[in-house]
């Protein structure tokens, strides 16, 4: 039994190998002496290979322990009820994989959500209009950011650190208390079910736009020159400008699309929660960035794919649902179980990183 | 007087003095002290008592900055030693010879004791985890604020432990000389501080660190060991943070106890004009940085401004420091400045 999630996990290894070559031209093409000899991985896979390992692992467990835990739906739900967290980690993988940071994500969802009910509830915009909006003032806020850590050459940490407080307060002037949200066609989509299988496993869309977004991250990192530019600057931003790339624009396209990724999460978050509230989403820029660890990125910037950050996410899930499927472990033990994660994945990739040349 | 404008602790006390100003015009009663039961009471001391816990987490901030550290972990460890000492404390109602007192479930001295040693420990794990396994600070740090707050909830039970027992009180609630004795606490920490730093060379040292690692090392110094050093303190002084905390609200709350304190301490450091890359530091700056936050927050409660407005007002002045400590954003200013009055001049 405990095999059986594993099959599928290991099967799409070759498909990143895939995709994940046009990332770096200088390296010699291994994805096929992997095909032909597959005892020896390419070390760059080891980290996305562990996590999906340790994911396999965890499924199986918990199918092993706990009955009902092996089904289509319980898997499905990981992603519905992260579909969020994953927009967010697509775009916090860029920040990461440039090298720096960014922790307004989580308020700039509460802001999202609250500009949107606001808008629906007090002043009766449609979705229609209500959407474009705040996606747009999300983007314009990481674009700021962008333009604040490039242009004066500040520190990503500290300038959203200050876009998080911005945010957050933004959302208490607009109301301190929760907004729910009634409006029809927020429900709707809220409640919408895109059937999967016959035996009722179904998918939300919120879940939908999460893959579509692993999708064009991927799409993005490994196949358009902005990918390129972004893994070049998080290696080494002083080669990358000898090199002749436009730097300066990446670094503020890259926390642009985080914003983005952000004001889309927290579009998706008003109809996982039809409610606008400046305390949603306290702390998820942490669970961002431990999914982005977990899923194999460097810190250090300049290594790492996209795809482990959704299994990074799916990680963090599966913890979640094991301990409501256990029944006996308090909350508090998905904080402690995801810190030690943390943890072990923060030495291997010393281990990693001390095994490659220093620049 | 250049070298009063030169000074490095300028900026920091104009805004504080600013900001006082400001409540002094808008609440009359603002400098007021009153001698009430031998105590003196008034804003100023409450911004006083009020700030100490940020000052002492701030002056363990300062140093791990510094040594081009950071530790996101300080709110969490904040939570796990008044964790600790609530649950050591906790406080029965015993009747002993005919009176009901309440009694402490293990000596006070003992309780404190134990969470000001976990709270080091929890310093020890961030600094081996920096020093001796290479990792980035705040990486490093992040693992325990994750966890650590899971820890103090699994400590709690989840749920806030009250404490009975009034000599633990006397930390956060207690005067010694008309004063609360948590400004004590916090004075006795800067000055232990002050001295190490000025009379000793390991003020030097750190500066050493923060500046260049490789060549501190180079130089002879015990990087390692004085970077590992300087996050346990910074975890101990959370630990007295979080000591002093629990006992003005006389409870311990896993859940909430410390929150977002990383993030006002950084800031208060900063504001302290302590440059987050490392090297240049000022403790007094830190302990400005912490009275200015205090006072901007009971200036927006005494103003009658909704109190929400607080996080806005603050990430206002973190971009406007910030932008000031900037060369580009100086120079880019300079150049606005001057080009249009230059302009100007031609035509």
């Amino acid at each position: 039994m405990s095999a059986r999630p594993a099959a599928p996990a290991l099967a799409q290894a070759p498909a990143h190998d895939a995709t994940g070559r046009p990332s770096h031209p200088t390296s010699p093409p291994t994805a096929h002496a992997a095909s032909q000899r597959p005892a020896r991985i390419d070390a760059r896979y080891v980290p996305l290979l562990g996590t999906i390992a340790v994911f396999a692992l965890t499924a199986g467990f918990g199918s092993v322990m706990y009955t009902g835990f092996f089904s289509a739906q319980v898997f499905l739900n990981l992603l519905i009820d992260n579909a969020f967290l994953c927009i967010i980690g697509v775009g916090m993988t860029f920040v990461i994989l440039s090298g720096g940071i960014d922790l307004s994500v989580g308020s700039v969802i509460a802001l999202t959500t609250m500009v949107s009910a606001a808008l629906v509830e007090h002043h009766h915009w449609s979705a229609a209009q209500a959407i474009p909006l705040v996606l747009a003032i999300g983007t314009a806020f990481g674009a700021l950011m962008g333009v604040l850590i490039q242009r004066f050459r500040l520190q990503p940490f500290i300038v959203t650190l200050a876009g998080m407080f911005l945010a957050r307060g933004l959302c208490y002037l607009i109301s301190i208390d929760s907004i729910s949200i009634t409006d029809p066609t927020y429900t709707a989509i809220s409640q919408a079910r895109i059937p999967l299988w016959h035996d009722g496993a179904s998918i939300t869309i919120g879940a939908l736009l999460a893959l579509g977004m692993v999708a064009l991250g991927i799409w993005l990192a490994h196949a358009t020159e902005f990918g390129r530019t972004v893994y070049a600057i998080g290696g080494s931003e002083a080669s990358a400008l000898l090199m002749g790339l436009p730097v300066a624009r990446t670094t503020v396209l890259v926390y642009t699309f985080s914003g983005f990724c952000s004001a889309l999460a927290g579009v998706v978050f008003t109809f996982y929660m039809l409610s606008g509230y400046g305390l949603h989403a306290v702390g998820l820029e942490l669970d961002a960035i431990a999914a982005v660890v977990i899923g194999g990125t460097l810190l250090s910037g300049g290594v790492g794919y996209v795809a482990g950050t959704l299994f990074g996410v799916l990680i963090l899930g599966i913890i979640q649902t094991l301990i409501a499927f256990d029944g006996s472990l308090s909350s508090w033990w998905t904080r402690i179980v995801i810190g030690a994660l943390l943890f072990v994945f923060c030495l291997l990739q010393r281990g990693f990183e001390s095994r490659r040349p220093r620049s | 007087m250049q070298r009063l404008l030169r000074h490095r602790l300028l900026w920091p006390f104009v805004t504080l003095a600013l900001l006082l100003a400001v409540n002094a015009v808008f609440n009359p009663g603002f400098w007021q002290l009153q001698w009430r039961d031998g105590h003196l009471y008034g804003s100023v001391i409450d911004i006083l008592n009020r700030a100490a816990p940020l000052a002492l987490v701030a002056l363990g901030m300062t140093l791990v900055i510094a040594t081009r550290g950071i530790d996101i972990s300080v709110g969490a460890v904040v939570a796990i030693a008044a964790a600790v000492a609530a649950l050591m404390i906790g406080g029965e109602l015993v009747v002993k010879d005919g009176v009901q007192t309440h009694v402490s479930r293990f000596p006070m001295g003992v309780a404190i004791a134990a969470a000001l040693v976990v709270a080091a420990l929890c310093g020890l794990w961030n600094g081996l985890l920096v020093a001796k396994v290479g990792m980035q600070p705040i990486i490093a740090t992040l693992i325990l604020m994750v966890a650590g707050r899971g820890i103090a909830q699994l400590l709690t039970g989840g749920q806030i432990i009250t404490v009975y027992y009034a000599p633990f009180f006397f930390l956060g609630n207690g005067f010694l000389l008309g004063l609360p004795f948590a400004v004590f606490i916090a004075a006795a920490v800067w000055g232990v501080l002050h001295w190490l730093m000025t009379r000793t060379a390991l003020g030097l040292f750190i500066q050493a660190i923060g500046i260049n690692p490789a060549a501190a090392r180079l130089a002879g110094l015990q990087e390692r060991l004085i970077t590992v050093c300087v996050y346990v303190f910074c975890g101990f002084a959370a630990g007295v943070a979080g000591l002093v905390i629990s006992s003005n609200v006389k409870s311990a709350d896993g859940n909430n106890a410390g929150m977002l304190m990383e993030l006002d301490a950084i800031l208060a450091v900063t504001l302290g004009g302590t440059l987050l890359t490392g090297g240049r530091f000022s403790l007094a700056g830190s302990v400005l940085g912490a009275l200015i936050i205090q006072t901007l927050t009971s200036t927006i409660y005494s103003i009658g401004v909704p109190p929400e407005i607080n996080m806005v007002v603050k990430a206002a002045v973190v971009f406007v420091v910030m932008l000031m400590q900037s060369a580009e954003f100086r120079a880019a200013l300079r150049g606005w400045v001057v080009r249009p009055a230059a302009a100007g001049g031609a035509r």
